[in-house]
């Protein structure tokens, strides 16, 4: 069995653009959320003088995560912003002093055990940097370890525009194998797929050449074929293993990393330099010259993109990540984060979106959906308000990856329906269960 | 904070694909078989042809402003149903009733069931059928090519009518079969033409081969097995015309492939029984009809089942 999914345009124009490090910013604004899980919460006060890579946010219950200056400086003040998710965050404000002064606390870790490798990799304030921002350590920590059968890194970036990964496996390829090496010392784990799609020519030689080095570590070339990393996709189709409905990839033996999340943590065990800095592709139609540009995080856009030669036309949508799951941001305030590895500035033009038509019932974006779910369906029962039958359709499967809504000649808003119905699946089952307890009782 | 970004959710780009240039697709696929028509029938088999392309623009156009409903003629899927009920129809067809057919199939078949995509039954397929029965005279007035004075247009038989009297000396060669020099419907008799139409759909991804395959094939085999000429079955009447551009209407069909291959089978069972043993010399419209009121029982049975999993280790 194949699975389904859409061919979307690349425009991969900065794939051959190695990232170009940008001087620090005069201020920046590092919210204390910028992971899956619960603020840091702050350990600094206004007028404090920080380095670059000192802790601000110190990791808050178990899902949650370190958060350091990526600045030396001041802080101006600890504030409260939006995210980009919609929840009131604090943050901390730093005027940089332009000397990016290291922390001197800095070094290498080198962890004894497994837990202290956990613990190395929760200091380092990492988080999954293929756009979830899962807190790394979290995803690691595995309980049973001979659980784990396959390791499968994610380097398939099949966003379009996005080639932040591919300069992570061409720029800092020792470092991936330096990941895999410690995750094969702490996790026991024995073998390696690294999932690249057919379009990056010369990162799979790269990856290809090292992995002759290394043992274990299999290189699988994949269709170019959007949305080949998708988790559940890429595991289905580099192993074979289908992750059930609501379970994680370990459910069936496998862990996921992202490339770029494996070459931090092999490059934070030689040099003990946390989070602090990220990779961004910039790219998008209102953007003079695509660049991928190595940022402070917590750099505003704005900043980022002067720092990438500006733009050439007025501004129409800002993303945080690709066309197809990109979030897009109300300001050009708004900060790099942790797991932002692409702004796509789109004009006018490139922002508009065509009208929506009746549907036509061609299927499209049935025979489309990965995980063989029926859009159309799911709306007619979301605008009917059927729970039951919305369970029956199991849209609580959907990883709103947008095939559907990008396929649909109608241009119908069915990914948007689906996160809808999601959120009605979910209060027509709580629903029941209470009527269950009540019954019960 | 400037305002004047737009904020909406993912994703946001999408395909180039839209309902108006797929239906653009369509027209051009039938294209071939138009121009056929014109060069076999004549220059009154175009009058035909934009009488019912007119009118169906114009019902939907009326029809729409009478319910208030949004204005759908430029999605121009009107244009398709108009041009698929013109090819169904003999050139000689009366004017008026041609007028009557095109009211019928986008009043009645499809904007009375919902507009694009609602319909259940084909517009151009079931609107055939009720002109077949209200105007059975007119209706089966085949021409020979080459007549085109209507004036003294001699009538002549289709070729499976004279295939199934018997009457050998009516029966046309493959070669004209395939290019369309013999009496039938304005759109249907040039096999080439349609052929060449529903490869550049298929090209296009318009529609996909399960269906056409499906019913063709279902219908040479049966042939064979009766003990037929499944060639000459496969290349007359309205068998190409109506399993590339009518057993393959997104609304009226199932969706997914295997609803698709049974759709055409059932297409192509229904078409032989009909051609061999009924009343009827030519089945394949209601073939489609009746398969269009079985499509939600096959697009139930047929339907995709979500990759759900199941853990193990």
């Amino acid at each position: 069995m194949k699975l389904h999914g859409v061919h979307v345009p690349h425009m991969k124009n900065t794939a051959d653009c190695e990232g170009v490090k940008m001087t620090a910013p005069a201020v920046v604004t590092i919210p204390m959320a910028m992971h899956i899980g619960k603020p840091a919460k702050v350990i600094v006060k206004k007028g404090d003088t920080v380095k670059a890579g000192q802790l601000i946010g110190e990791a808050d219950g178990f899902v949650s995560s370190n958060i350091h200056s990526s600045v030396s400086g001041t802080v101006q003040k600890v504030d409260e912003m939006v995210s980009s998710m919609g929840a009131k965050v604090p943050c901390v404000v730093i005027a940089s002093d332009g000397k990016q002064e290291l922390y001197e606390g800095i070094k290498a870790p080198d962890p004894a055990d497994f837990e202290s490798f956990i613990a190395a990799v929760k200091l380092s304030g990492v988080v999954g940097l293929g756009g979830a921002g899962f807190p790394s350590f979290v995803k690691l920590s595995v309980k049973d370890l001979s659980k784990i059968q396959h390791v499968v890194v994610n380097a398939a970036e099949c966003e379009p525009y996005i080639t932040s990964d591919t300069r992570t496996m061409m720029d800092k390829g020792e470092y991936v194998f330096k990941g895999i090496e410690i995750i094969k010392k702490y996790l026991l784990a024995k073998h390696f797929v690294i999932g690249i799609e057919n379009n990056k020519k010369d990162a799979i030689n790269k990856m290809k050449s090292l992995a002759e080095k290394t043992e274990g570590v299999e290189v699988h070339v994949l269709p170019a074929m959007y949305p080949q990393g998708g988790e559940k996709v890429l595991v289905y189709n580099t192993v074979k293993k289908v992750i059930p409905k609501g379970g994680l990839p370990l459910d069936v033996g496998v862990i996921v990393i992202n490339v770029t999340t494996l070459a931090f943590i092999g490059e934070y065990f030689e040099k003990g330099i946390p989070l602090i800095e990220k990779c961004v592709t910039v790219d998008g139609s209102a953007v003079k010259e695509p660049k991928n540009i190595i940022a402070p995080i917590g750099t505003s856009i704005k900043d980022l993109v002067e720092a990438a030669g500006g733009l050439k036309s007025e501004p129409a949508k800002v993303l945080y990540g690709g066309p197809m799951m990109g979030i897009a941001v109300p300001s050009m305030d708004e900060p790099v984060l942790k797991n932002t590895n692409a702004v796509i500035i789109m004009d006018k033009k490139e922002a508009e979106q065509n009208k929506t038509t009746p549907c036509i019932s061609c299927g499209a974006c049935l025979n489309h959906c990965p995980f063989k779910l029926n859009p159309r369906d799911i709306a007619r029962a979301y605008k009917l308000g059927d729970g039951e039958a919305l369970k029956k359709l199991c849209v609580d499967l959907c990883m709103e990856c947008g095939c559907c809504s990008f396929i649909c000649p109608a241009k119908r808003p069915l990914v948007q329906t689906n996160k809808l119905a999601k959120i009605k699946l979910r209060e027509y089952l709580a629903e029941q269960k209470a009527m269950k307890e009540k019954e019960g009782k | 904070m400037d305002n004047k970004l737009i904020s909406s959710v993912s994703p946001h780009f999408t395909s180039r694909r839209t309902t108006q240039n797929i239906m653009l697709d369509v027209i051009i696929a039938l294209m071939p078989a138009a121009v056929a028509s014109v060069v076999i029938f004549g220059l009154r088999s175009l009058l035909v042809i934009c009488v019912c392309v007119a009118t169906c623009m114009v019902s939907e156009f009326l029809f729409e402003k009478l319910c208030k409903r949004e204005n759908t003629v430029m999605d121009l899927s009107s244009i398709v149903t108009g041009l698929l009920l013109a090819f169904n129809l003999p050139v000689s067809i009366p004017v008026w009733q041609a007028v009557f057919g095109s009211m019928v199939a986008i009043i009645v078949v499809k904007q009375l069931f919902g507009g694009i995509g609602q319909n259940f039954a084909n517009p151009a397929i079931t609107a055939r059928i009720i002109m077949m029965t209200a105007f059975s005279g007119t209706m089966t007035n085949w021409v020979f090519p080459g007549t085109a004075k209507m004036t003294d247009a001699v009538s002549s038989a289709t070729p499976l009518v004279a295939a199934a009297k018997g009457t050998t000396s009516m029966i046309p060669s493959y070669l004209d079969l395939l290019l369309g020099k013999h009496a039938g419907c304005l759109g249907e008799t040039c096999a080439a033409a349609i052929i060449l139409g529903g490869i550049y759909l298929l090209v296009r991804g318009v529609i996909s081969w399960h269906t056409p395959v499906a019913f063709i094939a279902t219908v040479a085999l049966m042939s064979l097995i009766c003990g037929k000429d499944a060639l000459y079955q496969v290349l007359s009447g309205g068998l190409l015309l109506g399993a590339v551009f009518m057993a393959t209407d997104y609304a009226t069909t199932p969706p997914t492939k295997w609803g698709k291959v049974i759709f055409g089978i059932g297409c192509g069972l229904i078409t032989i029984l009909i051609r061999f043993w009924g009343n009827l010399p030519e089945g394949v419209s209601f073939s489609i009809l009746l398969m269009n009121i079985l499509t939600p029982y096959i697009s139930k049975l047929t339907q995709n089942k979500p990759l759900v999993g199941e853990a193990k280790v």
